[in-house]
């Protein structure tokens, strides 16, 4: 299976074949993209940055991701999830608003500082 | 007041430059016309970002926090919601006016460190035919409205540029319930990253049509629909090509320009390669005591070089000396190169130098040249036009200071 290593702006393009002894992995200049063929034959998984709403001042929005991956089939579920959450007080960067995301022990972050601002 | 340095611009360059330049020792002002520092990183909230600099995959906003926080344990003035609107040069160094909720101020600063990153090309710029009616957006103010203001620019998509902003848009609006149509390119290849084409369209089904390109835009208030043609290599349209799709949005991802009314004020000489100053390897333009740094200099594509840029242009406008410029001939397939000048009065063991190529190129040479001498050389599997390359030369073993030429050729 021929793929692209989306890991690092680098993006090598790799082929990826089952064998005896595992996935091989062609093309790949570093380890990530052995692990991250390997996912993608196996269960393919995405990080995932959004935004959520918030009652603060100055922000209509917050940037928010995950801060691992989580399965590819689960990143409209996620974006359902996000639509329900409403931040009510500026949080700072890196605040976990929902947590083990679909089992995965992956948590939702934000990623802005919430600094109120005389405007 | 009096500065040494006056950084106009708050972003990723802005920022490292502030930083570098009172490390190094000087009193410095950063100049920036919104309310919160970040520049463009804080509606680019997908991540990707600092995989060279931190070994890490940031989110924009989370890039420039780093720096932001960084700033906080500076002696850097910051003035926030001030625009320039006049430089001034004087016997020793610039007066700058700038309007604030304070009203018209003006300071003056030995050394002006430009950082005003670049600007969208727009539909005039391509010229698309058709009515004058609502919902056509830069890519840029596309993401400004989904991801700082959280309002939709349309709920039927199409998307003109196959630069990673059109795809990361593509994939961001797909997310928030908007259908996107397709994306267009009038290139026969795409225009951004691999990853992107991958990670952006591939993974939601969004059709990338090559060669293709938005020719005609019908509404009579709000956007109905495109006219689509195919392009020759030339990229005209071909007769009996055009096709309608309906849609509520065009979003424009057609290209990025350095930012130059300042540096054009002040008389900065422009590369017509870059669209940006031309600079000698310590980010310093022609004109004396003017450095350009990050997009402002050349549209980047990683803003890990964004931040090392406006290093370099921090540290050399906190000291400065007499130079003796030469130049550097770029020579072969290359589109341009930065630095296009070597200041052989200042250090030379260690010059960044970053080049794009036109087409898309395999097994290249590249070799940097001082007089008959190679000073540098290093050979490219692959190289392509939205990838931007970067490289260290050192120049101290040359025995000639002269005649310095940057080639690619075939190997």
């Amino acid at each position: 299976m021929e793929l692209v290593c989306i890991v690092c702006p680098n993006g090598c393009r790799m082929t990826a074949e089952r064998s005896d002894k595992g996935i091989v992995v062609v093309g790949n200049k570093c380890k990530r993209g052995e692990a991250f063929a390997a996912s993608e034959l196996t269960d393919p998984a995405r990080s995932v940055t959004t935004s959520v709403r918030t009652t603060v001042s100055g922000y209509p929005v917050v940037s928010v991701k995950t801060d691992g991956e989580i399965p590819k089939s689960k990143i409209f579920a996620l974006m359902d999830l996000c639509g329900n959450i409403t931040v009510d007080k500026p949080l700072p960067i890196g605040t976990v608003l929902a947590e083990d995301l679909f089992g995965t022990g992956v948590n939702l972050i934000t990623t802005t500082n919430m600094e109120v601002i005389d405007e | 007041m009096k500065y040494d340095v006056a950084v106009i611009g708050g972003g990723p360059a802005g920022l490292a430059a502030a930083i570098k330049a009172n490390n190094e020792g000087a009193s410095v002002l950063l100049i920036e016309r919104e309310a919160r520092l970040g520049g463009i990183l804080k509606q680019c909230i997908h991540d990707g970002f600092g995989v060279v600099r931190f070994g890490q995959k940031l989110s924009g906003p989370e890039y420039a926090d780093r720096f932001i926080q960084e700033l906080r344990r500076t002696n850097v003035q910051v003035s926030l919601l001030s625009f320039v609107t006049r430089t001034v040069k004087r016997d020793e160094g610039y007066d700058i006016t700038y309007v604030s909720a304070q009203g018209v101020n003006t300071v003056h600063c030995g050394k002006i460190v430009l950082a005003t990153g670049c600007r969208e090309r727009t539909r005039n710029a391509i010229g698309i035919h058709g009515d004058r009616c609502a919902g056509i957006y830069t890519a840029g103010a596309a993401q400004n409205l989904v991801n700082i203001l959280g309002a939709m620019p349309g709920k039927k998509v199409v998307i003109l540029g196959s630069g990673d902003i059109g795809l990361i848009m593509a994939r961001r609006l797909t997310l928030e319930g908007a259908k996107v149509e397709g994306v267009y390119e009038a290139k026969p290849t795409p225009g951004g990253l691999t990853r992107n084409i991958h990670q952006c369209l591939k993974d939601f089904d969004i059709p990338l049509h090559l060669s293709a390109t938005v020719t005609r835009v019908f509404g009579s208030t709000r956007l109905e629909a495109v006219e689509i043609s195919d392009v020759d290599e030339r990229m005209r349209p071909i007769a009996g090509t055009q096709r309608i799709v309906e849609c509520d949005c065009l979003v424009l991802a057609v290209g990025l320009i350095p930012e130059n009314e300042l540096a054009r004020d002040l008389g900065v000489e422009l590369d017509p390669a870059t669209k940006g100053a031309i600079v000698d390897q310590n980010c310093q333009t022609m004109t004396e005591g003017i450095y350009a740094c990050g997009n402002a200099l050349h549209v980047n594509d990683l803003v890990d070089y964004v931040s090392e840029s406006g290093e370099i242009a921090g540290a050399a406008a906190s000291h400065g000396g007499k130079r003796k410029l030469k130049p550097i001939t770029p020579q072969g397939k290359l589109l341009y190169v930065v630095p296009q000048r070597l200041d052989v009065n200042a250090p030379i063991d260690n010059v960044v130098m970053y080049f794009r190529v036109s087409c898309e190129l395999a097994d290249q040479r590249l070799t940097v040249t001082a007089g008959d001498e190679t000073v540098f050389t290093k050979v490219y599997s692959k190289l392509l036009p939205p990838e931007m390359e970067r490289i260290a030369v050192n120049f101290d073993k040359a025995h000639t200071l002269d005649d310095f030429t940057i080639r690619l050729e075939d190997k």
